[in-house]
């Protein structure tokens, strides 16, 4: 019973908060005087002909990618007990500077585009390293410092483009950096659909969406098959009890820290080397923020977090949808914005539930009453049953680790 | 068996709200029938055979900022209201990602012309219009002639002419002889926005104390949709001791006035005559004048070049200060007793004596 029962309540908390979030956003369409269930039919419709439905498709998965990632960027910090708030400075200050540096040079195809990436990663990485170097020596609380250094990245990379990284002509419209040469762009997966006899859709498929996937794969394999995802895991349990075992927690700080910024240095690069190729005062902005919800929604993990960014995929694509049919597309935020609180409601919900089912079993094997001992941990607030079943989800600010203060 | 009770009771309980839910959609889907769209538009089918079709797709902040998006609109409802036709709304999301994708929705389902509202469209109506060559598209404050797509149109405004004279009737009405600019985010557009007034406030008086700031650096949309920022930006202009404010912050302004009406102090507004839109009457009070950028002009004149067949495509019509297309409004009668002068520095400007700058 015990795996079947565990993953049945791992996605109980994400299901119900679907089904919450989906009456709530009901009620509101009710209450605007538009018919709930048009909305629905428009989200869930991907199209009428085959070619739409591709294109569908294709929208979905390019809006699906940076969320992914940025989810994947907040999720590994999360799993530690650190809340990188500051993921959205981190890939605007790393797309721009990846932006501007790949346009600079000029190398063979595969070594370019290998060599943007890695910049982005190096800038996100260092990003988020201030904040890890400020929470060990000074005790700076990830929260604080990682939202203010939002605005202070926000700040740089206006300067940045509006200054030393202008590539833009003089009094264009839009300011940008300079283009990113053709060896520089990540091909697209589009002759894949073709290739499997799709219709050819209007848009091309994002070809980031190959790395996206071997991120996840790593990130999930660095998480729950090495020593060093162990530890993590094991500080984000219980920092004192993972400090008491040995385990370096301020080196763990950082490492989660300059993992998690080098992830969010990612989230740009889907749409600077699939569609923009430069950087510009358009960008696509807010994927960082998005990424806290969708990693909540994804319980932190990597399977979870991209049925998570597909979903907002999902809603995202029908925003401009719904607004044909007499429907404000803020209702996708609301509904968003609804999951993402339902989901930590109902995350406590399966918690509290799993671990009322971990104490009857405690007691059913010792056949005392659970609150008799604390035999299978049953007395403290921390899950039992495997350190899978632990995936704790913060509601808000996460407790400061202890052992971290100098 | 505790948790397997309460976890039936929780599933019957979602079952209850669903239902609930479900029920009361059904009453309103009832009442949905009578008003018929509320987008739709007034002219109610009077257009016949090859009705008017019109897809407008907003800048951040979507209709009911009062200010630009509105004034896109009420062009496309004069049109409506003489051609006949419906127009199609779409407000893109915060982030800016689904501008594309919306864009083509409009022009896939049908809607010609297509006016994207915003030089935010810049960079995403070209491909686009390149996929649908069939539909005709325009853009505002977007310059268009480079890109050669026949199908194209840009709709652009000398917005520093106009702001030139909101500096003059500053400068002119300033008693401290020290005035603010707020700008919603530091972009080439708003910065022509910025140049025009303090060059036209010191062809005034040289050395007049001018105090400009942005809400939100480039990149960060984020200062046109932020009413409390721009109080706060404005409070601080008027404590410093100006005691007019001149705002080009779109749906921030409202900020503005607040901050102007707290201190006592007048505000300019812009893009639409904000005295006439703004509800509240202390508000009303302090807005001196609005420096008028004729969106509604632009947008209404390429819809009656739409149906007379007339659009050129590929090129950019430009609106200025002899055309009409930007101006000062004279509601409230603030500005009545330097209007002599102010009409003065108009005529200097179309004749070519001034040259009014386009970036600070």
């Amino acid at each position: 019973m015990g795996r079947a029962r565990r993953i049945g309540l791992a996605l109980l908390g994400p299901a119900l908060a679907l089904v919450v979030a989906l009456v709530i956003s009901g009620l509101v369409i009710a209450a605007i005087g538009e018919n709930p269930f048009a909305a629905l039919e428009v989200i869930t419709n991907l199209g009428d002909t085959p070619a739409a439905q591709v294109q569908s498709i294709v929208v979905i998965l390019n809006r699906a990618v940076p969320l992914f990632l940025a989810g994947l960027a907040v999720s590994v910090a999360f799993r530690m007990g650190l809340f990188n708030i500051g993921v959205e400075g981190q890939y605007r200050l790393a797309t721009i500077l990846s932006a501007a540096v790949g346009a600079a040079v000029n190398l063979p195809a595969p070594v370019h585009v290998l060599f943007i990436i890695v910049v982005a990663m190096l800038v996100g990485a260092f990003w988020a390293g201030i904040v890890a170097v400020l929470k060990v020596t000074r005790g700076v609380s990830e929260v604080i410092s990682s939202i203010m250094l939002n605005f202070v990245a926000l700040g740089l990379a206006g300067y940045l483009l509006t200054g030393p990284l202008k590539g833009s002509p003089e009094g264009a419209g839009i300011v940008t950096t300079a283009e990113i040469p053709e060896s520089g762009r990540f091909p697209d997966l589009t002759g894949v659909l073709t290739g499997l006899g799709l219709e050819e859709p209007r848009s091309e498929l994002f070809g980031f969406l190959v790395v996206a996937v071997v991120v996840g794969i790593a990130i999930s394999v660095l998480l729950s098959r090495t020593r060093f995802g162990f530890d993590l895991r094991a500080t984000g349990l219980s920092p004192s009890a993972a400090t008491a075992s040995g385990v370096d927690t301020r080196r763990m700080v950082i490492t989660t820290m300059l993992i998690s910024g080098a992830v969010a240095g990612l989230i740009g690069l889907p749409d600077l080397l699939g569609s923009d190729y430069e950087y510009g005062t358009e960008f696509t902005a807010g994927l960082g923020f998005l990424g806290i919800a969708v990693a909540l929604l994804g319980r932190n993990s990597p399977i979870g977090i991209a049925l998570a960014a597909l979903l907002f995929g999902v809603l995202d694509r029908a925003a401009p949808l719904l607004q044909f049919e007499d429907i404000p597309a803020s209702v996708v935020t609301i509904i968003q914005g609804t999951i993402v609180l339902a989901v930590v409601v109902g995350n406590e919900i399966a918690r509290r539930l799993a671990r009322r089912s971990a104490e009857r079993a405690g007691a059913a094997a010792t056949g005392a009453p659970p609150d008799a001992g604390d035999g299978g941990g049953g007395g403290g607030p921390d899950l039992p049953g495997g350190p899978d079943g632990g995936q704790r989800t913060y509601t808000g600010v996460p407790g400061q680790p202890e052992g971290v203060r100098p | 068996m505790r948790g397997a009770r309460i976890r039936k009771a929780g599933v019957r309980a979602t079952a209850l709200v669903l239902a609930g839910g479900l029920a009361l959609a059904g009453c309103a889907s009832d009442d949905d029938g009578g008003d018929g769209g509320s987008s739709g538009g007034s002219g109610g089918g009077g257009g016949g055979g090859d009705e008017l079709k019109i897809g407008l797709a907003y800048d951040t902040g979507g209709r009911g900022d009062r200010s630009f998006n509105d004034s896109a609109y009420a062009g496309v409802q004069a049109a409506i209201d003489e051609h006949g036709g419906e127009v199609q709304e779409f407000s893109p999301n915060d982030g800016g990602s689904d501008r594309v994708e919306g864009l083509a929705t409009l022009a896939e389902q049908g809607y010609n012309p297509v006016i994207a509202v915003g030089f935010a469209y810049g960079d995403s109506i070209g491909e686009v219009a390149e996929d649908f060559p069939d539909t005709t598209f325009a853009i505002i404050d977007s310059e268009v002639t480079e890109l050669g797509i026949d199908n194209l149109t840009g709709i652009v405004f000398a917005e520093e002419q106009g702001s030139f004279l909101a500096g003059v009737a500053a400068a002119l009405k300033s008693e401290t002889q020290s005035i603010g600019f707020v700008g919603g985010v530091e972009s080439p557009l708003i910065q022509k926005f910025q140049a025009g007034f303090e060059a036209g406030a010191r062809a005034v008086n040289p050395d007049i104390a001018i105090n400009s700031q942005y809400i939100s650096p480039a990149g960060d949309f984020s200062g046109f949709n932020d009413p409390a920022r721009g109080q706060i930006l404005a409070q601080g202009m008027y404590d410093g001791g100006a005691d007019i404010v001149y705002h080009a912050a779109g749906g921030s302004g409202t900020g503005v006035f607040q901050a102007a009406v707290a201190a006592g102090q007048l505000a300019i507004g812009v893009d639409s005559d904000q005295y006439e839109t703004v509800d509240d009457p202390a508000q009303k009070a302090v807005i001196m004048t609005s420096m008028l950028k004729r969106v509604d002009n632009g947008v209404k004149a390429f819809l009656d070049d739409f149906v007379a067949g007339d659009i050129e495509g590929g090129t950019d019509v430009r609106y200025d200060l002899e055309s009409e297309g930007v101006g000062l409004s004279e509601s409230g009668g603030q500005i009545d007793d330097v209007l002599t002068q102010i009409g003065e520095y108009r005529d200097r400007i179309i004749s070519g004596e001034i040259t009014v700058p386009t970036t600070p």
